[in-house]
């Protein structure tokens, strides 16, 4: 055969997985229960999700088999087109959301929305 | 046939056409999750008067429902490992643990679904709730597909036996267990903990 594949990549993939979700969950855990003053939210947020990150790729690797198929790798080609979308997908539609948001989540009237983002802007009137 | 030949023909069967087509059903699938997952970032903060995540969420609930899931991926791994060395055996052993831990979770996740319901925060109630519970839900419904189709798997296994056709389908349901899994870590993270934090 050609790779050797034994129980030892699953326990080490299994190890891994169990270390990064515990230091996720006790992060979140002691952050709470210092009153959220543990650290500063935006750094926690970024640590949950590089945790998460890492987990994709050690369960892609040790789970999923990621890099161990014969060329040509369509797994990974295919992955690398959905991963794409799924980017494309997420940080588009937050991305679009949060400016309708910002352009008409302003007081009840147009005419509020416009006052709001022309002094969040900084424009300055030529009367 | 000698050795050599027996390890090529199982490796056939785990890299055959068959498999690859369901590794790009799991990316289209990949898809649909990301739809959700988008729907749910925009409008978790839509809380209509309602609950927020950080009034409902349990970390320890979650952390346990984690746990079940991750162990469960780990042993489909191994009853694959022992489907490749062809040892019926071992097989039944492992299926029969992810089946009842993947129960486990579901279990836990009905639970924690009905428990909301019953406290007046269904999907009805606000977008953020709408949108929790399509996508837990719909991961929910394919941890259920994946248990019915492994009870299919040890049945036909247990009677019949360990065949090459077999390999095939264990290899496909342990890659659908452990991508069910790989969505069950960002629904933790984004979802859960994220929700917990604010």
């Amino acid at each position: 055969m050609k790779d050797k594949l034994t129980a030892k990549n699953y326990i080490a993939g299994y190890i891994f997985s169990l270390s990064l979700t515990l230091a996720a969950f006790l992060l979140v855990w002691r952050y709470v229960d210092s009153d959220r003053q543990l650290l500063s939210e935006g750094f926690l947020l970024a640590w949950i999700a590089a945790l998460a990150i890492v987990q994709l790729f050690t369960q892609l690797v040790f789970f999923l088999h990621l890099g161990r198929e014969s060329k040509p790798r369509w797994n990974l080609i295919v992955l690398t087109f959905a991963a794409t979308i799924v980017i494309v997908l997420v940080f588009g539609s937050l991305w679009i959301m949060a400016n309708l948001n910002y352009r008409g989540g302003h007081g009840t009237s147009p005419e509020q929305t416009e006052t709001y983002i022309i002094e969040d802007e900084g424009f300055q009137l030529h009367q | 046939m000698t050795e050599q030949q027996i390890g090529d023909s199982r490796q056939q069967a785990v890299e055959s056409k068959t498999v690859f087509g369901f590794w790009v059903y799991l990316m289209t699938d990949a898809v649909l999750f990301a739809s959700l997952f988008a729907t749910f970032a925009v409008l978790r903060n839509n809380t209509f008067g309602g609950v927020s995540g950080q009034e409902i969420f349990s970390l320890p609930f979650v952390l346990a429902e984690t746990l079940i899931l991750l162990t469960s991926s780990f042993s489909v791994g191994l009853a694959w490992l022992a489907a490749r060395q062809g040892n019926r055996q071992m097989v039944l052993v492992w299926l029969s643990i992810t089946f009842l831990l993947g129960a486990a979770f579901l279990t836990l996740e009905i639970r924690e679904f009905i428990h909301l319901y019953q406290e007046g925060n269904s999907w009805r109630r606000s977008a953020f709730l709408t949108s929790f519970f399509t996508l837990v839900g719909t991961h929910g419904a394919h941890v259920t597909a994946g248990l019915v189709w492994m009870s299919t798997l040890l049945i036909r296994i247990y009677r019949g036996g360990l065949f090459k056709s077999s390999l095939k389908k264990i290899t496909m349901l342990s890659l659908f267990w452990h991508f069910l899994d790989v969505v069950w870590i960002f629904i933790f993270t984004i979802v859960y903990l994220m929700g917990i934090i604010r």
